[in-house]
């Protein structure tokens, strides 16, 4: 390990301050480290593609959104189809997260905190729905309460509508977004260990007391994380709200499906401007993320969340 | 007890509640709808199965749903690893900014990247017109699907390869230089074969959700039967017909290819691990 400066740092990547690499002119190039040429080309290569595949559709969203001035923005959002769009979204994302934030702090205290028999099985079973085509997601509610479905005649005679209006909406919003707090939540804890919790218990602490003045705290942000992601993935859902939804413009459209019906009408900046809002909550939930993974208090184990 | 021996001996409570509850849940979300689905699928009559491979639009949109999930995974392996051995090895401005963007698929819904691709990819778009000129068509073809794959999956693939890069043992390049093999000999001998299980993971990771993928996919597909009709769509189709047994048999037929698949995959999986270790 003599080469310092050129030598890139072996690991802990993200760490603050990392070298610079000043290269000093004269010494020879490090042996661990690629040829200028194709160092520079490998650069070029990931600037371009994040840049062309995802920076590039980001701007032009904004770009058509804008494209008709402010005052067509503005007029698109609080358009009476629009202004119900997001209402119905804001109250699905407002039944679905706090629901699967519950789910998701229970799963990972018993997933992580516990060694029982069965734990991978339950863990592949918390993530069960990433695997799951959406469509197919929306399409299992429509056999469970549709017309044609198990429950469907039973609930038709009382008068009950699932599918077709908002309890499918919010039913196939729950079954899409299970996974994203459990998913946050467990690698954390599992890090952080059970010490804490211990220590409290032999202080006299009790056991709601363990988890709301010991584990919640230790977890906080990744538990904001969790819900960030899941509220995002809750409000921009699609597929499986297209089957279960019926399309009945303001009144089961969500704003993704209002987005999709403005945008075959060609009425692109419309459908921008109500997509814009989405593309906003996305980047507001990646700005914090990455303050928080700057602060260091998410989990290191990556955040593959599918 | 049997119960004690369920699970190993702890002080911290609260596990029968918190598991209890998380089985109710996932029970009532997650695996009741499947079993429905799991129910009515096996009283499908079996020439409804059959049917999908025998119907050439069904066929079509497998075959399509598929391919460009496969070329769409294996280019995303290719474009994610260069993308994560940039930003876990080289120190240039702007590079935590994007790390950031790189989740961006993530966090951005599907129906509104399908909107923006579109946008970019069509005739008038910003790339779609420089592209048309030089006679490539993206949107409405299967290099449209293929970019929307790309798109999905690239984050997969930097995720699962960026936090094992950054943990690569540098000793081991130095040991492969002093043993006299050039930069790139070692790269290829030494740094891609470790890296290969991380690799197959984000490849695995990104196909699954690329072939069930709907929002991004649709509006730069152009949705032509036989040509550019994915098969989510063409479930969509046969539910608006109201023709629930055929779209059941075709999501059965897609999450038996996607299982066999992702076995295979796992197959693969195993042996590079035990060959390459780590990952």
């Amino acid at each position: 390990m003599a080469e310092r400066g050129a030598a890139p740092p072996a690991a802990g990547g993200g760490a603050q301050g990392a070298p610079r690499a000043p290269a000093p002119a004269r010494r020879r190039a490090s042996p661990v480290a690629e040829p200028r040429a194709l160092k520079w080309g490998l650069t070029a290569v990931a600037v371009l593609v994040l840049g062309v595949l995802l920076l590039l559709p980001l701007a032009v969203a904004f770009f058509q959104a804008l494209s008709g001035g402010v005052g067509a923005y503005v007029a698109s959002l609080l358009d009476p189809e629009a202004r119900s769009a997001i209402r119905l979204t804001l109250l699905v994302a407002a039944i679905a997260v706090p629901l699967n934030a519950v789910f998701g702090v229970a799963a990972a205290w018993a997933v992580a905190k516990f060694e029982f028999r069965g734990k991978s099985l339950l863990v592949t079973l918390i993530d069960l729905p990433f695997s799951v085509s959406p469509v197919i997601a929306g399409m299992v509610y429509l056999l469970l309460f549709g017309a044609q479905g198990f429950l469907g005649p039973f609930l038709q005679s009382r008068g009950l509508q699932v599918v077709f209006a908002v309890p499918g909406i919010v039913l196939a919003t729950l079954f899409v977004t299970v996974p994203f707090v459990a998913r946050e939540l467990i690698p954390l804890m599992q890090e952080l260990g059970n010490e804490d919790e211990e220590a409290a218990l032999t202080l006299g602490a009790r056991g709601w007391q363990v988890f709301s003045l010991v584990t919640l705290p230790n977890v906080r942000w990744g538990l904001l994380y969790g819900v960030l992601l899941c509220n995002a993935r809750a409000m921009g859902e699609f597929g499986a709200a297209s089957v279960v939804s019926g399309h009945i413009r303001g009144q089961t459209n969500t704003i993704p499906l209002q987005v999709e019906v403005l945008y075959n009408e060609y009425n692109w900046v419309a459908a921008f401007a109500l997509a814009s809002l989405l593309a906003l909550l996305s980047l507001v939930t990646l700005v914090i993320k990455a303050v928080l993974e700057r602060r260091d208090v998410l989990s290191k184990a990556g955040h593959v969340v599918r | 007890m049997a119960v004690a021996r369920l699970r190993a001996p702890s002080v911290l409570p609260g596990f029968g509640l918190a598991l209890g509850y998380t089985l109710t849940y996932l029970g009532l979300i997650v695996l009741l709808p499947l079993a429905a689905l799991a129910v009515r699928g096996a009283a499908l009559p079996l020439g409804e199965l059959t049917g999908v491979f025998a119907d050439e639009r069904s066929r079509a949109a497998i075959r399509l749903s598929f391919g460009s999930a496969l070329i769409a995974a294996a280019i995303a392996l290719v474009a994610g690893g260069v993308v994560a051995w940039v930003l876990a090895r080289y120190r240039f401005p702007g590079r935590r900014f994007l790390d950031a963007v790189v989740d961006l698929p993530f966090a951005l819904p599907t129906a509104v990247a399908g909107i923006a691709l579109a946008s970019v990819f069509d005739a008038t778009g910003w790339l779609g017109g420089p592209l048309g000129r030089l006679g490539v068509q993206v949107a409405y073809t299967q290099v449209g699907i293929v970019v929307a794959l790309v798109f999905i999956g690239l984050p997969f693939v930097v995720r699962s390869l960026q936090p094992v890069i950054e943990e690569l043992d540098v000793e081991v390049e130095e040991a492969a230089a002093t043993l006299g093999a050039s930069r790139l000999q070692t790269l290829w001998r030494v740094v891609v074969p470790t890296l290969l299980p991380a690799g197959i993971t984000g490849f695995a990771l990104a196909l699954a959700r690329a072939v069930g993928e709907y929002g991004s996919v649709v509006f730069i597909a152009g949705n032509l039967p036989f040509r550019t009709e994915i098969a989510p769509l063409l479930i969509i189709i046969r539910l608006e017909e109201f023709d629930y047994p055929g779209a059941m048999a075709l999501a059965l037929v897609m999450l038996g290819i996607s299982f066999a698949l992702l076995l295979a995959v796992n197959v693969v999986q195993a042996w590079a691990r035990r060959r390459f270790g780590r990952g």
